[in-house]
């Protein structure tokens, strides 16, 4: 069994005949039921529940403060090299682009481990461009034992693996997987992939449930939207969430929902997600899944994040460099992997936080607990 | 967030503790109960003399500064309750008057219909009006127009110490109401009353509770312990709520 | 003379209020005094005058919920 077993089950369903059967009572039922069926997800997502936001809001904030209190955790990632065998038309790593491709050595990781744990921040997220030559898994053995030096809580952000190395990379005390599948729908999965590794769909697909197998606390999945229609594409990492969740009763599952930033970014998504369409889905996806963790990156901006406290964003990152050696040298900087649009410090971010009325989280786990 | 306490007619209640002088294995019990419990507000019933025995002056138990509410009980018509009501007043009683108005020997409901008409005559009399109904929002828009001070629903039939068999119902007054929701009747224990309170009701009226228990003293205050807190969580949740009010109007409202 | 007290027919000698009271022999303090659907305080139930067939009601405040 794999979640492509759920995702074929709707290889021939009609979206856009289920959105129009879609009625305000339908919407509003869907608001006092305990527990959400995937058809109640659907609705949520529906252009018609777009009209009800501010009543969904006001379940979801609810929901988001009886299962996280007010209260969002901090991250920041800390890409270590940039190098990547694939050709994904959206990304500045894209194996095609002639930037500047960069490694960190250990030392240059313990630096900016030390420069990102003075600001406070307790857990980290590892990210790699996804190259196996370039990261060999020995390599990232070594950057997770530098980190847990300086970290209460590590988490990864790099090309799938095989189970029995998601074992030896939990074992060295990594607690997190963050993997997103990009686009769920196939057809486009392979036009936006041009080569490499990341053109097996189907290993990326089951990667998630690799890694929650291989004990990892947190899996953290997404789709990057705007590459698919938008709302089947977050419909099926809700099913996914779910899927996982049903499954491995031991692993906190978490969605992330990173979206194309019009304004900076090269690449124009044939499916661009607005402020409200992207508000409603996060929405959509609290009700549907109340114990879930939503992580909001800083490709969402300061106005956006500082609302989304309030709507059921559980997990923010803060004072973000997405280049590699970003935090330690301040000249020289490689080429970002996207464009952040929230620049704040951390002491902004958790400033920000504050005083929205919520209370910021550097850190709620340890390992050594 | 503070109490500011619960105001009725001209009289302010610091405690949301209602208490009644029914059921008693001795009188002599009431004062000491009144001052565990902190009630400042105590229900008295009117009776015909029983001409053969020595009736005892219920009057004589209540200390000064707790405030007296007759009851209509026995009457089975609003023009009877109404003139309980002024033989109450006149009697030296006060202004403050619960109707109860029962036509239902079998469960002990209350009359709505009886009541609502008594409650139109003697608000327009001038007094301070505390009607005890089957919990029926339209009812109680109506009572709270025809000038009720506050509205009782029952939680659970009279003595049954069922609780809250009518929570949606209440919570429905409570959501609406203008005017105070005192849940009266059916309470049987201080978790129920404070359950009560929890959810939002501005007092409770509890009696063969605590009237009954072995030691009625102690009880007395057990529910005014339950009643506070019940109150404090209603408050704290309030006090959440409005955080939320103040620093995002509409939730959604940024998006515009 | 007949009179309807609490709803029973009495016969007495009493001719006011007070003399009727003290004939049944209540006590005083806690009595409310009903007399042709009027209530009569306890200084007027010298002055007030009995005849035949009047009704008479007499109260007290008892335990009640
Ligand atoms: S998205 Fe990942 S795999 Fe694709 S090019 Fe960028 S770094 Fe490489």
């Amino acid at each position: 069994m794999s979640f492509y077993n759920t995702l074929e089950q709707f290889d021939h369903f009609d979206f856009s005949s289920f959105f129009n059967s879609v009625s305000d009572d339908r919407v509003r039922d869907c608001l006092t039921k305990e527990y959400l069926n995937a058809y109640d997800f659907l609705t949520l997502l529906s252009p018609k529940a777009g009209n009800h936001l501010e009543m969904i809001a006001k379940v979801a904030q609810k929901k988001t403060i009886q299962y996280f209190g007010k209260t969002i955790q901090l991250f920041a990632p800390l890409y270590i090299s940039n190098y990547c065998t694939n050709k994904c038309i959206y990304c500045g790593f894209n194996h095609a682009n002639v930037i500047d491709r960069r490694k960190l050595t250990i030392e240059e990781i313990e630096k900016e481990a030390k420069a990102i744990s003075s600001r406070g921040i307790q857990h980290i997220l590892l990210l790699t461009g996804e190259s196996r030559q370039a990261t060999p898994m020995e390599y990232l053995l070594e950057a997770v034992k530098c980190l847990k030096h300086y970290f209460a809580s590590v988490s990864i952000e790099i090309f799938p693996l095989e189970c029995h190395e998601y074992v030896l990379l939990q074992q060295a005390g990594v607690d997190g997987l963050t993997l997103f599948q990009e686009v769920y729908d196939k057809v486009i999965y392979d036009k936006v992939h041009l080569a490499g590794k990341k053109k097996d769909y189907h290993y990326r697909l089951d990667a998630p449930e690799r890694g929650a197998m291989a004990g990892f606390r947190n899996v953290n999945i997404g789709a990057l939207l705007g590459l698919g229609e938008m709302r089947s594409e977050f419909f099926f990492t809700g099913l996914h969430a779910r899927y996982l969740d049903d499954k491995y009763l031991d692993t906190e599952v978490a969605v992330s929902l990173p979206r194309f930033n019009p304004a900076e970014c090269d690449f124009h998504p044939e499916f661009p997600v607005n402020d409200k369409t992207f508000v409603q889905f996060l929405l959509a996806f609290r009700l549907f899944f109340p114990r879930a963790g939503i992580t909001v990156s800083t490709r969402e901006n300061a106005y956006m994040r500082d609302h989304l406290i309030h709507l059921g964003a559980t997990r923010f990152s803060a004072g973000v460099s997405t280049s590699v050696g970003g935090y330690a040298q301040h000249q020289d900087q490689s080429t970002p992997q996207f464009e952040i649009t929230d620049g704040r410090s951390v002491e902004e971010v958790v400033s920000a936080i504050s005083s929205n009325g919520y209370q910021p989280v550097y850190k709620d786990w340890d390992r050594a607990i | 967030m503070n109490d500011e306490g619960l105001r009725l007619g001209d009289t302010t209640f610091t405690n949301r503790l209602f208490t009644g002088t029914g059921k008693f294995a001795s009188n002599e019990i009431i004062p000491e109960m009144l001052e565990t419990s902190g009630s400042q507000m105590i229900t008295v019933a009117l009776r015909r003399i029983d001409m053969q025995s020595v009736t005892d002056n219920i009057l004589q138990y209540i200390p000064d500064g707790v405030t007296l509410l007759p009851n209509t009980s026995g009457a089975r018509t609003a023009e009877q309750a109404i003139r309980v009501a002024r033989i109450a007043r006149e009697a030296g009683c006060g202004k403050f008057i619960k109707i109860e108005v029962i036509t239902d020997a079998k469960y002990l409901m209350p009359d709505n219909h009886e009541t609502l008409r008594a409650t139109e005559t003697l608000a327009k009399d001038g007094f301070v009006v505390l009607p005890y109904v089957l919990p029926d929002l339209p009812l109680a828009k109506r009572l709270e127009n025809a000038g009720a001070a506050a509205i009782m629903p029952l939680g659970a039939p009279i003595g049954t110490n069922r609780g809250l068999e009518t929570k949606p119902l209440i919570a429905m007054l409570i959501e609406n109401s203008a005017v105070p929701v005192i849940v009266d009747a059916g309470i049987g224990f201080p978790s129920q009353a404070a359950a009560a309170m929890e959810m939002g009701a501005d007092a409770v009226l509890v009696n063969t509770a605590i009237a009954t228990a072995e030691d009625p003293v102690a009880m007395g205050h057990a529910f005014s312990l339950a009643v506070q807190a019940g109150r404090a969580a209603y408050l704290a949740e309030a006090a959440g709520q409005s955080v939320v009010a103040r620093a995002s109007s509409p939730l959604t409202g940024f998006l515009d | 003379m007949l009179l309807r007290v609490n709803g029973d027919s009495q016969t007495t000698a009493a001719t006011t209020l007070e003399e009727l009271i003290q004939e049944i022999g209540l006590k005083t303090e806690s009595l409310v005094v009903e007399h042709n659907e009027h209530i009569i305080r306890q200084e007027l139930w010298a002055k007030t005058r009995l005849q035949d067939q009047d009704q008479v009601e007499l109260l007290s405040f008892v335990g009640g919920g």
